[in-house]
């Protein structure tokens, strides 16, 4: 199979490859995907508290090259975005921009599900109750 | 210097050699004959080339020319072999026993046997170098059992199965023993004799000859086995193939086999060398990285490795200027890691990170070297990006960690 040029061009220098600094705040982390499937994807974002902004985003990502290039667009897409639109993000989206085929589907899917679980773990986070001394990233898959 | 891209995955198939080349091209022009013609000079031409490659094959795995019947490939001779002896042999039984790394021209034969109700099939498992058990094999033999087919060497791991021992139990039960030996033939020594084998598949293709031509042995003597064709019409290879002769791919076959059994001794050291050299050169720059197959008993070309906390198609995106193949579920259509791979019970994770390399008569030490420092390098850069080698490194065990996937 063929990649796209986009995809080559992602996985050949990817955005934002990284983690923050444990203990950084406002930071969400999600994982998702498993290593028995192939595939787990890490993105943090780290999000204003005041304004709810996307300021910045690093991924790590084991997964096929789609996967790396769909988490590597992924960081770029939502840097700059509130979360309310970043929740918004579908598939599709990244399908398109990257000319994904069908057999990659799933990697842009568990991108969109990395968007979810990183802004749900921020969320989490913020609550009042929970707050200071969990602003470790999750060291653990999420649940939600 | 090295010229790009290198190819090195020499079990998937192998550049046609030029002697062999040579040796077939009079058979497309001047030599054109049907070998089934008996009546003119073009058809006694072929059907003397035919006779001639007969013997180079049979010379090669120590059988007599008449125990040659030509095929399209191994695909067909195991296809033939499985349902032929099955449908011949249905009023003396109707089991069969294979290995659960066979190719899926075996498992594929043995599911339509299955599916028909034609006969029960015992998937033999292997132990974590991909070896089958005699003992196991053994105990799974019942009154009913008509067929063993165990490979000899294994495509993806290149494990070699204990064949000779294999064939001494299938010959003191008087069950007919098939081997799928496409990856042994011209690689290692195979002697249908001493090996105990009644019927062998071996492929043009997977030896520097050509593709779409192959043979299958069938033994004649001691004893005489069976077969009930597959293909019916105009009786040709002594009724158990019909369809008129491939003659220059069985030249190309025939020239091939010659050529393998001349110089196997010497191509074995060199490609064990090289193999050698890949697999040290990764294994020192490289932690985490972890050897599929069996350590001694294997294919002097093979080297399938998992890299542990890289995903196997990545690196081969990574690495797009070699030709090798991986185990990895993302560059099967099926979604699914290497079945091979995990019968030997690898980690469904190191399953994904596998690779296989298969070096092969036209590569030179320079590539391995290329090749070394290509691999290394991208499973660095690969590994600074995956979270798993993330996670290790802060000492978290990966098993322990909840998952969420869909
Ligand atoms: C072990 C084994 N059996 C059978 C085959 C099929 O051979 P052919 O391509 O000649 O049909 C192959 C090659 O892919 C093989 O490696
Ligand atoms: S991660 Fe497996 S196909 Fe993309």
């Amino acid at each position: 199979m063929a990649y796209s040029e986009k995809v080559i061009e992602h996985y050949t220098n990817p955005r934002n490859v990284g983690s923050f600094a444990k203990g950084e705040d406002n930071v969400g982390t999600g994982i998702v995907g498993a290593p028995e499937c192939g595939d787990v994807m890490k993105l943090q974002l780290k999000i204003n508290p005041a304004n709810g902004v996307i300021e910045d985003a690093k991924f790590k990502t084991f997964g096929c090259g789609s996967a790396i290039a769909s988490s590597s667009y992924v960081t770029e897409l939502v840097k700059g975005k509130h979360v309310d639109e970043a929740m918004a993000i579908k598939n599709t989206a990244i399908v398109q921009e990257l000319n994904l085929p069908p057999v990659k589907i799933h990697c842009s899917v568990l991108a969109e599900d990395a968007i979810k679980a990183a802004i749900t773990d921020w969320r989490k986070h913020q609550e009042p109750a929970v707050e200071s001394a969990d602003a470790v990233p999750a060291r653990t898959a999420q649940e939600g | 210097m090295v010229k790009l891209p290198i190819y090195m995955d020499n079990h998937a198939t192998t550049p046609v050699d030029p002697r062999v080349i040579e040796a077939m091209l009079p058979y497309f022009t001047e030599k054109f004959g049907n070998a089934a013609s008996r009546n003119h000079s073009f058809g006694w031409e072929a059907e003397e080339a035919v006779d001639r490659a007969r013997n180079q094959i049979a010379a090669l795995i120590g059988a007599k020319s008449k125990e040659i019947i030509i095929t399209s490939g191994a695909t067909e001779s195991d296809n033939l072999a499985i349902k032929g002896v099955v449908e011949f042999y249905k009023d003396k039984g109707n089991h069969v026993i294979t290995c659960v790394t066979e190719h899926k021209a075996v498992l594929d034969s043995c599911r339509a046997l299955e599916r028909t109700g034609k006969a029960t099939v015992t998937y033999l498992p292997v132990d974590k170098y991909g070896m089958v058990d005699p003992d196991d094999l053994r105990n799974a033999i019942t009154d009913k059992t008509v067929l063993i087919t165990i490979m000899y060497a294994n495509n993806e791991v290149g494990t070699i199965h204990p064949i000779a021992e294999i064939g001494r139990i299938a010959k003191e039960k008087g069950i007919v023993f098939h081997c799928d030996a496409v990856q042994a033939v011209g690689k290692v020594p195979v002697n249908v004799d001493r090996d105990g084998i009644d019927l062998l598949s071996l492929s043009a293709h997977k030896i520097y000859g050509p593709k779409g031509v192959g043979a299958i042995y069938v033994r004649s003597k001691g004893p005489r086995v069976r077969l009930t064709p597959q293909m019916d019409g105009g009786g040709h290879e002594r009724g158990m193939r019909s369809g008129t002769l491939n003659v220059t791919g069985i030249v190309g076959l025939g020239k091939a086999c010659e050529i393998a059994g001349a110089e196997m001794e010497e191509e074995n050291r060199r490609l064990l060398d090289l193999r050698n050299k890949l697999q040290a050169g990764i294994f020192e720059r490289l932690d985490e990285v972890y050897l599929n197959g069996h350590p001694t008993a294997r294919l002097p070309g093979n080297l399938n490795v998992s890299f542990a906390y890289v995903e196997g198609e990545s690196l081969l995106m990574g690495i797009s200027d070699i030709a090798v193949s991986s185990g990895s579920a993302c560059t099967s259509a099926t979604l699914e890691p290497s079945y091979v791979i995990r019968a030997l019970g690898v980690d469904e994770e190191l399953a994904h990170s596998s690779i296989r390399f298969g070096v092969g008569r036209f590569n030179t030490g320079d590539e391995v070297d290329f090749v070394t420092d290509r691999v290394t390098r991208e499973v660095k850069r690969l590994r600074e990006m995956s979270p798993l080698y993330e996670m290790a490194r802060e000492g978290i065990d990966l098993k322990t960690v909840q998952w969420k996937s869909e």
